[in-house]
């Protein structure tokens, strides 16, 4: 029996650098491991949700059911739990209900920070932005105030009645898209849900991934045929670098261009209005740059419609509101306006004056009751983008001098590696 | 049936190798065709005085080899071989081993201790050979002292091979009175005196009964004592082997004795040979190991009373030991920093001090500060050298409100010395006690930094400049910059590194570069703190990492296009990929997302081509490291990587394959995994090759029991990743996972080290359950999981009844419950209620403070809430 050698590590980490790589890794892949599983529960959540809405109920319940859901606010989880149900909604509720499921960009007033690195930027084509949703061996799709657009087969999943069509019975899918007139095409900007998988959860960047690589399987990009009555196709989405600019700025496009949309990659599905999604326009690429009137004719005067509140305070549709003015208490009485009616002003040449880029007070005329069609005051970014389009408009120049600004501040000199 | 082998066995230690060969051929021939025969003539040959010494030996241990190999499966077959021969011929067996223990020749009887051991390992846990212990210990005062010494190397020998379990307290009670009478000073001969010894160390782990009676505690303490005193130092040496093997199985039990034992030690450490004052030495470190222990566990404040508590042993021998461990510093060798192996009175010393450190904290401080003070300005370089290393040994452990201002003071000196001390040694431990400033005095949870914006650039300044400095020296200070930057992990998005990141990164490389890079460890060093710095480093540096992506590739690629090398060469080179591939990993993991993924994106190509041929080479490291990387590279290109596939698809199939370097094929499990989760359904072409692989794997003896449980978890990744298409693969991966889950639910009683192993099994089965529930959620085929279910349930309560999980394994498990309710929704429901899992186990996990097992848990209560109620 020899004698035992005793030695211990001198001068010496515990462990070595490669072991700690060794654990990082094994770090890493389990925390992987966990997402994956928990996005998969996430997603099979909200099929369950959708399964125990059996839908033989007598849709007047569901429709009762639905509604203090409303009341409750957007989030997101009651969005995707009660979109077959809300299809059954009627007017002014199914209107407001589906207005606030879609995710609805602020104007982009000023530039946000690293452009370049955290957004994507897409032309938003021409046409009226809707929901199409397609379930039980049928598609609709439904503009911004709830009515539907068209009531059609489509090769979506569970899109048309047709044999063999792939996925579970009672999967659903909801695409955010544009319906453009002329070549009777839904550009898809978004993706909510996918075969009942819930998106709502997901980075941009990860929906805009599953947009690109899911839709073109299901064959809805193919040409209209007798069980797919539209086209479908994914609006194609750039890194906000100088080059993808460029090419969303003045790259040619099979549709009408409305403007630029700005995502910002880490963003959720945010329903209602937000800032990580903005949109920008001008002259160069697109037709409505200043908002029109009813005649299609651009008022000598810029339009704003605010929402009166009580005490006559006049806000807009922003949450929190943001108060504009206040309309004197013997004028609304006089008037008869309601808490909660929208009213349509002209803003005088006393103009918006803001200090420190906030807003502070402006030059606001009576004109009366805004249209009825309308849901919602006009956002605190709409008034001051179409302002600043009168006044001094953000360039497309004022973009890319940003960017190519960020890129400076990256870039560090040269380094040479040498012995 | 015996037969002659004297001849064959001589031969087979010719010099002439075809006589060699034919010799051997000849043996494993014999060995084939008759075992009987074979072990009995072996035995016979071994147990003979007229026959040659060398061919006893051999017949020794080629007997030996033929009852125990070292791989795993091996063993098993020589075990089950061994037992299934006839009685007779084990009896004869024995016999003629239990004859060769009275042999005059030495090394004759040495063999036949190792065999009789061997056979007693294999044999007493079957009750077989009951009578041995009797029969070896029947008449032991009675033996001439040779085969005294013999019988009792034997008794060691089977202490070692057997488990304490399978040995009867009466039996115990006896080896323990031989051996420990055999030590006794009484023993008038050495050899004796000495296996006696040694055979003590090796049966102390049967000793619990006997260090629990208070008499027989003293009388082995005694006698042990009474032996580190003996004029033999062979006899000394192993007495203190006792001593500190005591020190960590019997820690409780020493309050008694501490007091003698150190007086023994410390006049060992200070007059003794050095081979008897490093076990002293040591002795000390073990206390400080299990006071360390201790306190960890308890937090200082012990309140159970059946758990060890701690005695304070190392703060009452305070103002003996340290100065005691201080004049040891002052015994360095003069290239004990140049000598890999080297271990000495003063390194074993330092060793010790800085656990002391660990073990005391602050109140070490007063007792080391004046021997620095006084020291470390001394013309003599060992006076400054055992200073500066007694304030870095005790820098782990004292607060860092306690070093605070010392270390600041002392800073400016240590650069100092640094960059003018004129000895190599001096300049290496300082270099080394800077890196120790840095890991536990700098770094976001230190209130007030040690580096701040004045000195930072001339910190930097001086370890780059030292990593000029001979190569041991510039290890240190390559080692010092590690901490450095590990300091600034978590700094924010500006970091004070980042003026000189360039300026570091070149002066790494260069070093990694130098001629004598491969001396000390050196180049391992530099690309470690490289990995480091690339780790910690900011936003604001990532093009220049950026950068560093072609530089290493090139290096890689160099190594790759080698001309024909030595052995030696080989193996420098292929170390060398190992190292590059790792820093690749890192570089992969850093830039690997946005916004440098794009930039970074565009060289996955080349690497990956690199990476590819680095398989080519024969180098289990490199192997390793470069999977790593792959795996990193498919997280970071998602299903883009599906372009590799096609060429990468043979060397994942070989890591899997790779049974004997087990690191290799653990890393590529994990890689997998990597990889469904980056391809998602398009891994489908590939998953019967890769599940082919995983079963085979899994039915394995030969392959490492830590890889399995990851390789049950890389079923979960691959059904989430192909879905229903996991059909397929049901018929063979549920009942391995069922028999799996089986063996895991019931090992209770088994030590920490298995309970450990059981815990991270039962992860992977349920890791591996999760994944295919979800993934066959919302598909038609759900109902192929129905049946099941009932066993899962059972497995789920059985992990609850044993109650030995740990957190992690709550966590799966309760995610299992609701996936397997989620999935399965109303089909199982009623089993759901049945089980108690659904109950008790959720309704604890529901009120856990750990906020991850709540989440599972709610979860899991919203799934079975919506299972039952349809």
């Amino acid at each position: 029996m020899a004698p035992h050698e005793i030695r211990r590590p001198f001068k010496r980490r515990p462990i070595s650098d490669q072991q700690k790589r060794r654990e990082l890794s094994l770090l890493r892949q389990s925390q992987h491991r966990s997402d994956a599983q928990q996005r998969a529960r996430n997603l099979a959540s909200s099929v369950i949700s959708l399964q125990s809405s059996s839908p033989d109920v007598d849709p007047e319940i569901l429709f009762e059911a639905a509604v203090p859901e409303l009341d409750e606010g957007t989030e997101s989880e009651s969005s995707s739990f009660d979109v077959r149900q809300a299809s059954r909604l009627r007017g002014p509720e199914a209107r407001k209900w589906f207005a606030r499921q879609l995710m609805l960009p602020e104007w982009m007033i000023d530039v946000p920070d690293n452009l370049s690195r955290d957004w994507y930027v897409l032309a938003r084509p021409a046409g009226k932005r809707c929901f199409v949703v397609s379930s039980d061996g049928t598609t609709v799709s439904r503009v911004r105030n709830g009515s539907i657009l068209h009531h059609f087969p489509s090769a979506l999943p569970g899109g048309a009645r047709k044999k063999g069509a792939s996925g579970p019975a009672n999967s659903y899918s909801i695409l955010d898209c544009i319906f453009h007139e002329s070549d009777q095409t839904y550009y898809v900007i978004d993706m909510v849900c996918w075969r009942g998988y819930s998106l709502y959860e997901c980075t941009a960047e990860f929906r805009f991934f599953w947009l690109q690589s899911k839709l073109a399987e299901t064959g809805a990009c193919d040409p209209p045929s007798f069980y797919h009555k539209f086209r479908f196709s994914a609006v194609p989405f750039y890194n906000c670098d100088q080059t993808g600019l460029h090419s969303a700025y003045t790259g040619s496009l099979p549709y009408v261009k409305d403007g630029l949309l700005f995502y910002n990659k880490h963003a959720h599905y945010h329903t209602g209005n937000t800032p990580l999604v903005l949109i920008w326009k001008d002259e160069s690429c697109s037709q409505y740059v200043i908002d029109t009137d009813n005649n299609g004719e651009v008022p000598n005067q810029q339009h704003i419609v605010l929402e009166l509140q009580e005490e006559g305070k006049l806000v807009t549709s922003d949450d929190p509101p943001v108060p504009f003015s206040c309309l004197n208490a013997d004028f609304v009485k006089q008037s008869g306006l309601l808490s909660g009616s929208l009213i349509r002003f002209a803003i005088g040449d006393g103009g918006l004056n803001c200090v420190d880029g906030r807003f502070e007070k402006a030059d606001l005329q009576y004109i009366g009751v805004s249209n009825r069609a309308r849901a919602f005051a006009d956002s605190y970014s709409k008034i001051m983008f179409q302002y600043m389009a009168r006044h001094s408009p953000l360039k497309v120049e004022d973009l890319a001098s940003t960017i190519s600004h960020e890129n400076q501040q990256d870039k560090t000199p040269e380094v040479e590696m040498s012995d | 049936m015996a037969m002659e082998v004297t001849q064959l066995l001589i031969n087979a230690q010719s010099i002439d190798g075809t006589v060699r060969k034919h010799a051997e051929e000849s043996l494993k021939q014999f060995q084939e065709q008759n075992l009987a025969g074979f072990l009995l003539s072996l035995a016979g040959e071994l147990a003979n005085d007229d026959k040659p010494v060398d061919s006893r030996k051999l017949a020794g241990l080629v007997l030996k080899n033929a009852l125990d190999a070292k791989e795993q499966h091996r063993k098993y077959e020589l075990v089950q071989r061994w037992l299934a021969l006839d009685m007779s011929t084990k009896s004869q067996i024995r016999a003629f081993l239990l004859k060769t223990l009275s042999s005059p020749v030495p090394d004759v009887r040495s063999t036949a201790s190792q065999v009789i051991a061997k056979v007693a390992g294999i044999e007493l846990p079957q009750k077989q050979w009951p009578e041995l212990i009797v029969s070896l210990l029947s008449n032991i005062h009675q033996l001439p002292a040779h085969v005294k010494q013999a019988t009792l190397e034997t008794l060691g020998y089977l202490c070692e091979e057997v488990s304490p379990d399978v040995v009867e307290q009466e039996h115990v009670n006896k080896i323990l009175t031989a051996v420990v009478q055999g030590m006794n000073a009484a023993e008038g001969n050495n050899d004796v005196r000495l296996a006696a010894t040694r055979a003590l160390y090796m049966a102390l782990g049967f000793a619990q009964a006997n260090f629990n009676n208070d008499m027989e505690r003293d009388y082995i303490m005694r006698v042990v004592c009474e032996a580190t005193l003996s004029p033999e130092v062979k006899i000394r040496q192993a007495a203190f082997e006792c001593l500190v093997s005591i020190a960590s199985t019997y820690y409780e039990k020493l309050a008694h004795y501490i007091q003698d034992i150190f007086n023994i030690t410390a006049k060992a450490v200070r007059e003794d040979d050095e081979s008897v004052a490093l076990q002293a030495i040591e002795f000390w470190s073990s206390i400080c190991d299990e006071e360390i222990d201790i306190l960890e566990e308890y937090g200082g404040e012990f309140a159970g009373d059946s758990d060890v508590p701690c005695f304070y042993f190392t703060k009452q021998a305070l103002p003996g030991l340290v100065p005691l461990l201080l004049e040891t510093l002052l015994k360095q060798e003069e290239d004990q920093d140049l000598d890999e192996g080297a271990w000495n009175i003063a390194m074993a010393g330092g060793t010790c001090l800085g656990l002391v450190a660990k073990a005391v904290g602050d109140d070490i401080v007063p007792h080391v500060m004046p021997f620095i003070e006084e020291k470390i300005s001394k013309p003599d370089w060992r006076e400054r050298e055992a200073a500066t290393y007694a304030f870095g040994s005790i820098l782990e452990g004292p607060s860092a409100d306690r070093l605070m201002a010392i270390v600041n003071a002392a800073l400016t000196f240590m650069l100092n010395a640094l960059t003018n001390d004129p000895s190599n040694h001096v300049k290496d431990t300082t270099a080394w006690t800077l890196g120790r400033i840095f890991e536990f005095l700098h770094g976001s949870t230190i209130e007030t930094p040690i580096i701040t914006q004045a000195n930072c650039q001339q910190i930097i300044t001086v370890l780059i400049q030292t990593m000029k400095d001979a190569p041991n020296v510039a290890e240190k200070a390559c080692g010092a910059l590690y901490f450095l930057a590990q300091g600034y992990e978590d700094i924010g998005p500006n970091s004070p590194l980042t003026p000189y990141f360039q300026e570091i990164i070149q002066s790494l490389l260069s070093v990694a570069h130098r001629e004598d890079a491969t001396e000390s460890r050196l180049r391992t060093a530099a690309y470690e703190a490289l990995n480091e710095v690339v780790r910690c480093s900011t936003d604001e540096t990532s093009t220049m990492v950026l950068q560093l992506v072609p530089v290493i590739m090139l290096e890689l690629h160099n190594t790759l296009e080698g001309e024909k090398l030595s052995m030696d060469e080989r193996e420098k080179q292929n170390e060398l990929q190992g190292l590059l591939c790792g820093c690749l990993q890192v570089i992969i993991q850093k830039l690997g997302s946005e916004p440098t993924k794009y930039m970074f994106m565009q060289s996955a190509d080349q690497m990956m081509g690199l990476f590819l041929r680095v398989f080519g080479c024969r180098s289990a490291t490199a192997h390793e490291e470069a999977m790593l990387a792959i795996g990193a590279l498919a997280y970071a290109a998602g299903p883009d990587f599906a372009k590799y596939m096609p060429e990468f698809y043979k060397y994942l199939e070989m890591g899997l394959q790779n049974f004997e370097e087990y690191q290799v094929c653990a890393v590529t499990v994990g890689v997998v995994g990597d990889i469904c989760r980056a391809l998602e359904d398009k891994v489908l072409p590939y998953c019967d090759g890769i599940m082919t692989q995983l079963l085979k794997d899994l039915s394995s003896n030969q392959l490492h029991r830590s890889v399995k449980p990851p390789i049950f978890s890389c079923f979960g990744d691959i059904a989430l990743a192909i879905g229903e298409d996991f059909e397929k693969y049901l018929r063979y991966s549920m009942p391995m996972l069922q028999s799996a889950a089986e063996l895991s639910a019931h090992s209770s009683g088994a030590d920490d080290e298995m309970t450990e192993y059981t815990n991270s099994l039962r992860n992977g089965i349920l890791e591996a359950y999760s994944g295919i529930f979800q993934g066959f959620k919302n598909s038609p085929k759900t109902q192929l999981l129905i049946p099941f279910a009932p066993h899962i349930l059972q497995f789920l309560d059985s992990i609850y009844m044993e109650k030995d999980m740990d957190e992690v394994v709550m966590k799966t498990a309760i995610g299992v419950l609701g996936d397997l309710a989620d999935t399965l929704g109303s089909h199982v429901g009623g089993l759901i209620q049945q089980s108690v899992s659904s109950k008790e186990f959720l309704n604890e996990c529901l009120s856990s403070d750990d906020h991850t097992i709540k989440e599972a848990a709610e979860w899991a209560k919203h799934a079975i809430t919506r299972a039952i109620s349809v």
